[in-house]
């Protein structure tokens, strides 16, 4: 009996989907997603996604919730839970792999069929886990060092391409008193971008992969190696003072007013130098330079991404919707200097013609072998990502407790990564 | 609204009005216990049970008996918590001898006095994000006031006050000292109201003055007050979570923590996920809460005693 209704349910279901996708073009009811996109740029973006999609699909009700990008990274588990949307704003790799583990996030492999697998190749293995795609990216950004252009001219200097032309650099910027480095880490997470690049410049992605997924020691040879160059930087006295109870943004004005000649950040920081007073010829960027020479080189490309809930209650439309967000098209809109201002994951799409967007895409593509890595705070596990990332700022103010550092990290490793 | 006579009509009344004297508090009594028992009391049992899992919040929850509690005696980070909590505790005990003197100072009648009582109440009634965000600033280390002032007299405290870890502590308890002294301060300003004229005169005639007067005859019919301010400064100093939260986010590195912030860093935060270590943390904070509210409902109970 249960059996035979299930069959017939089945067979119901199927036919509903024939039907649905005879009118591929044209679908209908209800779409409702949840955005965390709510700075003014990106909030515009999500907006005009849904217009263009809901003009698509006139008879598709489509209800979009805005939400603060703060709050939302709290909120999200009580409403996938409970009150769960169509599609839902997450990131990518081991910032999602909680929600994966609990059967909160559908699997969207259907999507990553065929061709969108050679399409979005660049940030398939970040939305993988087991083999099966948990979700889809719409926009990526490159990290690197922006610096004062007009400093480093004033100075006689060049982008430095090594360790040493770095710190060279540096020490002349000390010896005219302007700092290095501009750096906020009252939220603590930019000092994990450091803690990246310098992991994955002195000892190379393959080894910085295999310690945020909890295959390497904390305490080692290597990782005190990485240690020893931060620590290079922090005696030379690189770093603003009082980078403890800035945030990221506060430590901009540091940079505008050239008390600071460089920023290790996200592309994202483009936007607010240049509101700041920046234009391109006080400002420009350069990869993070070599440190242990010959080690192919890994990036920062944090990967945003849209989702489907299990708990969805309108999956056909839901999946419509992520479709037509990796579309070269859409992609190539919403990423460009108007909109979101960063890269566009689909390798069809174009970039906009920006001194800072065409340098990143070149490096991302050309000059990155290691690997492309998510961000510190979404390779390793939350956990893990906190209590690290505290033990950085805790050693960029007192570089002598590292010792203490390492031995705590390695403590809360073997429960973090014990499951 | 029946007059007295009315007890002693025939029994002829229903049920509910021979009752009603026993059964009207009752009644009374309902919707309110409903709500303690349904929002806190269950909530107390259900944060004990789960400080006995391992749970994500999301998946499925295993049991691991103490282990959590274990943990805990382990965790530097709880240890600088709860010594932080203890700090809170103590020091913030410092606003009701405040109170009393700025109380003592305004109980006074002079023109406009109740516009400085209001300035000085001020405090208690923005919220305390704002005071965060204030002290906050105040204590800047490049253009902060704080700073300044104590440069003039050749002090500097490394990092700024909230960027220092030793000093970190007792500058958000200063911050929490302003609206607190005020509120002890109001509750002194309502309890002077009602010391006795009489006494005052009577011991003037026996020549108490000063800090004799203070002490020996004011001091003890402001002891309703006194309590009063007592419990509501303990419950702030163990509730801290505001200004931290507005004002270092427990940094650095942690070392501005308090339990309730701990607890929502592990349960509830951006990268917490251990929903069973964090009940276990608010478990602990309430036994050291329940320490405070057992000698309150003690006392309470001496009072009612005393009083019939």
């Amino acid at each position: 009996m249960h059996s035979i209704i299930k069959t017939s349910f089945a067979a119901i279901v199927a036919a509903g989907i024939a039907v649905t996708s005879a009118n591929a073009e044209q679908l209908s009811g209800d779409l409702v997603i949840f955005s965390d996109m709510s700075n003014p740029a990106p909030r515009a973006v999500m907006e005009g996604m849904v217009e263009r999609f809901g003009a698509m699909h006139p008879d598709m009700n489509i209800e979009l919730t805005v939400i603060d990008r703060e709050a939302y990274k709290t909120q999200i588990r009580n409403f996938l839970t409970a009150d769960a949307p169509d599609v839902a704003n997450w990131y990518a790799a081991n910032r999602m792999l909680p929600y994966v583990n609990a059967g909160l996030f559908e699997d969207v492999s259907d999507i990553w069929e065929g061709q969108m697998s050679t399409e979005l190749a660049s940030t398939k293995g970040a939305l993988t886990i087991d083999g099966k795609q948990y979700g889809v990216p719409y926009t990526y950004y490159q990290w690197g060092v922006y610096y004062r252009k007009d400093l480093m001219e004033q100075f006689g200097m060049s982008e430095p391409t090594t360790w040493a032309e770095e710190k060279a650099n540096c020490q002349t910027y000390l010896d005219n008193g302007i700092k290095c480095y501009a750096i906020g880490t009252k939220y603590l997470w930019t000092a994990g971008g450091w803690f990246d690049y310098l992991n994955m410049r002195t000892n190379g992605y393959d080894y910085h992969a295999a310690l945020t997924n909890g295959e390497a020691a904390w305490d080692s040879a290597e990782t005190r190696a990485t240690f020893a160059n931060w620590r290079e930087l922090i005696d030379m006295g690189a770093f603003i003072d009082n980078h403890q109870t800035y945030s990221w943004q506060e430590a901009l004005p540091f940079m505008t007013n050239g008390e600071a000649a460089s920023y290790l950040m996200g592309n994202f920081a483009v936007a607010a130098l240049r509101e700041g007073g920046l234009d391109d010829s006080k400002l420009d960027f350069y990869q993070f330079p070599e440190i242990t020479a010959g080690i192919a080189r890994g990036e920062d490309a944090p990967t945003d991404t849209f989702h489907i809930p299990s708990g969805a209650s309108n999956k056909d439309n839901a999946k419509a919707f992520l479709k037509f967000i990796v579309s070269a098209d859409n992609q190539t809109l919403i990423n460009n200097g108007e909109n979101l201002g960063q890269l566009p994951v689909n390798a069809l799409s174009a970039v906009d013609d920006d001194k800072f967007l065409n340098e990143g895409f070149d490096m991302l593509s050309n000059k990155a072998p290691g690997g492309i890595a998510q961000f510190f705070d979404r390779d390793a596990p939350a956990e893990m990502a906190a209590v690290a990332m505290e033990g950085f700022q805790e050693f960029m103010l007192f570089p002598d407790n590292l010792d203490d550092i390492l031995g705590r990290l390695d403590a809360a490793a073997v429960d973090i990564y014990a499951e | 609204m029946t007059n007295t006579a009315s007890n002693f009509d025939p029994p002829s009344r229903g049920w509910y009005k021979r009752n009603e004297i026993a059964i009207t508090p009752i009644l009374f009594l309902i919707p309110g216990i409903f709500f303690f028992a349904v929002y806190v009391i269950y909530p107390v049992f259900q944060s004990f049970n789960i400080s006995l899992y391992k749970w994500d919040g999301l998946g499925e929850a295993e049991f691991i008996g103490l282990k959590n509690y274990q943990k805990l005696f382990e965790d530097r980070a709880f240890e600088t918590s709860l010594w932080n909590n203890l700090k809170w505790l103590v020091l913030y005990l410092l606003a009701i001898p405040m109170g009393l003197f700025i109380s003592l100072f305004l109980n006074q009648k002079v023109v406009g006095i109740r516009l400085y009582k209001s300035l000085f109440f001020f405090p208690f009634v923005i919220s305390q994000i704002v005071v965060g965000l204030v002290f906050s600033w105040f204590y800047d280390p490049t253009f902060g006031i704080f700073t300044k002032l104590i440069g003039f007299v050749g002090l500097e405290i490394k990092g700024g006050v909230l960027g220092n870890p030793t000093a970190v502590t007792y500058g958000i308890i200063a911050a929490g000292l302003w609206p607190q002294t005020a509120y002890c301060m109001i509750l002194y300003l309502t309890g002077l109201n009602s010391v006795d004229p009489e006494q005052v005169e009577a011991a003037r005639l026996d020549g108490a003055k000063g800090w004799k007067m203070l002490w020996y005859v004011i001091i003890p019919q402001l002891k309703p007050a006194t309590f009063i301010a007592f419990v509501v400064t303990v419950v702030g100093a163990l509730r801290s979570f505001d200004l931290i939260s507005i004002m270092t986010r427990g940094g650095p590195f942690g070392q501005s923590r308090v339990l309730s912030y701990y607890m929502f860093e592990k349960a509830l935060s951006e990268y917490g996920f251990r929903m069973g270590y964090g009940a276990a943390i608010a478990v602990v904070l309430f036994m050291i809460m329940l320490v405070f509210i057992a000698y309150f409902l003690w006392s309470m109970y001496q009072e009612e005693k005393g009083a019939h």
